[in-house]
């Protein structure tokens, strides 16, 4: 079940060949990530899914069946896509725009308001906002309204194409924490494309490496990929190879961890403390922890 | 100035206005030459734009083809046409027509590729079809410059359409005509200077228009 990629490829009509012979699947409620650098393929092989591009050789699966016969039109409607330019209609107020996709299926001007301010709620925005223009909110603000519109109708699957790519370093942080969040509620089936490293270690479930070219380089787990990386590509890639990912822990005055980087710059400190846990001292002295192990 | 003065006079006196030859007649007829011309222009020139601004085919020939059409001199046009179907308003209609269409065709199919093509891409994304995405996206947002081709056009058709009465046909043409062969210049004036008030208030609603179509498009000032 989920999305199955088999032996996709895709050569654009000008022969360029964006992604050679991609097997993989995005199981049901869980994101996969595909992450690469700019060029390899990555939201071509995501714009297949709701056949915004048809693959030229090789197989979709949506839970077992293949899309190539689903009429193109009635597939988007089904699926929530969310990409890095908000792309809200202009004229439209921002309550109407993440009303659009209800409407084309078929609901009533009313409801679907309703439903809509429901999902700027969701997404963390006040409903009033709903009444104005997206030309009158901040990048933050109009990639929040995205989301929305991409859970308009609440799809199984939600594409999402950097989608938080064009906002400033901080609001990218909210925004990814709050997909989490909206992630454990929400466990839909999310196909994400970015080419930050740390959104895909943050984000995925599932990360899919793409190189150069339009191949997988490794799939796996964060874990799996900074622990066991496939080749010398991935290693640089994660910044495993020149120790940016390598970090080190060692005891601090107060007999907590501090981690640091390869060059021993600290970075934070460990909460639980690695090799055998042991109930820490209460400062209060009263009742001692009922579930230390 | 003496003639100008003269016009002014005449403009101002109520019995140049009135009787079915009068300049009130024939400014109303010059009206509908217009809104005739630019309409069934409309209905040639809308369609073939939209088709060639949303597909993103056929442009090239809409190009070449709207510029030959536009180095054909309109007194020509009504020469030959005329010569074919005889004095009456079907010559001055067809050569107003083939005035028109360009500047509509090229205001139609600008509008329509106007439109950011992320938007037309999202929408594209969301589900909707070639139709919705046409007349929810590309109509409304190019509107400002639909609107503008239409503008020219119908500013081109009312001061050419003074020609209707050049094969017989009325308008305020036919005044402008009878004082240039009865050389009296205060009418032949008269005429020109209802053309001229005409021209502007029809420019004058349809920049309020268009203005008004830029500002619900929320598009640039
Ligand atoms: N519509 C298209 N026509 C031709 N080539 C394309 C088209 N879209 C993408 N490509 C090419 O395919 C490759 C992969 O593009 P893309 O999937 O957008 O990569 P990414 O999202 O990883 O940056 C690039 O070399 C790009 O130039
Ligand atoms: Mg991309």
């Amino acid at each position: 079940m989920g999305i199955e990629f088999r032996h996709v490829e895709k050569t654009y009509p000008d022969g360029a060949q964006a992604v050679r012979d991609i097997s993989f699947t995005v199981p049901s409620h869980t994101t996969t990530v595909l992450l690469g650098s700019s060029g390899c393929g990555k939201t071509t092989l995501l714009r297949m899914v709701n056949r915004m591009v048809d693959p030229t050789g090789g197989q979709l699966l949506i839970d077992g069946e293949d899309i190539a016969g689903a009429e193109p039109v009635r597939l988007r409607r089904s699926i929530g896509y969310v990409m890095q330019h908000s792309g809200l209609l202009p004229h439209r107020r921002v309550i109407d725009n993440v009303a659009t996709g209800l409407r084309l299926n078929g609901a009533a001007r009313g409801p679907a308001r309703s439903q809509a301010e429901e999902l700027l709620e969701l997404v963390g925005l006040d409903p009033a906002l709903g009444r104005r223009y997206p030309d009158q909110l901040s990048g933050g603000q109009q990639q929040r309204v995205g989301v929305a519109r991409g859970l308009a109708g609440d799809p199984n699957i939600l594409l999402m194409d950097e989608p938080f790519g064009a906002v400033d370093p901080l609001v990218r942080l909210e925004l990814q924490q709050q997909m989490k969040r909206l992630q454990t509620e929400l466990r839909k089936t999310v196909l994400l494309v970015t080419h930050d490293i740390e959104e895909a270690l943050s984000l995925g479930d599932q990360i899919i490496l793409l190189r150069p070219g339009g191949e997988i380089a490794q799939a796996g787990t964060a874990q799996e990929l900074l622990s066991a990386p496939a080749d010398d590509f991935v290693a640089r890639f994660l910044g495993v190879a020149q120790g940016r990912r390598r970090l080190r822990t060692s005891a601090g005055q107060d007999g907590e961890w501090v981690v640091t980087d390869a060059e021993g710059r600290p970075l934070g400190v460990v909460e639980a403390p690695p090799g055998p846990v042991h109930p820490r001292a209460d400062p209060s002295g009263s009742v001692p922890p009922e579930d230390g192990r | 100035m003496n003639h100008l003065l003269e016009a002014w006079e005449l403009l101002i006196q109520a019995d140049t206005w009135t009787g079915p030859t009068g300049m009130g007649a024939r400014a109303w007829e010059h009206l509908l030459y217009t809104v005739l011309a630019v309409g069934v222009s409309a209905l040639i020139a809308l369609p073939a734009g939209l088709a060639v601004g949303h597909f993103g085919r056929g442009r090239n020939l809409a190009v070449l083809s709207t510029g030959a059409v536009r180095a054909l001199p309109t007194l020509g046009v009504l020469t030959l046409v005329g010569l074919v179907v005889g004095v009456g308003l079907m010559a001055p209609m067809v050569a107003l027509i083939i005035l028109a269409v360009p500047s509509i065709l090229a205001g139609t199919y600008s509008g329509a590729e106007s439109v950011d093509p992320r938007v037309v891409d999202a929408a594209r994304a969301q589900g909707m079809s070639r139709w919705q995405i046409l007349f929810a996206v590309q109509i409304p947002l190019g509107l400002p410059l639909i609107i503008g081709g239409i503008r020219l056009a119908v500013l081109q058709v009312v001061g050419t359409a003074m020609l209707a009465a050049y094969v017989g046909a009325g308008g305020l043409g036919a005044p402008l005509f009878l004082g240039l062969r009865t050389y009296d210049y205060p009418l032949l004036l008269a005429a020109s200077l209802v053309v001229i008030a005409l021209a502007v208030l029809l420019d004058i609603a349809f920049g309020t228009v268009q203005r008004t179509a830029r500002r619900l498009m929320r598009g640039p000032a």
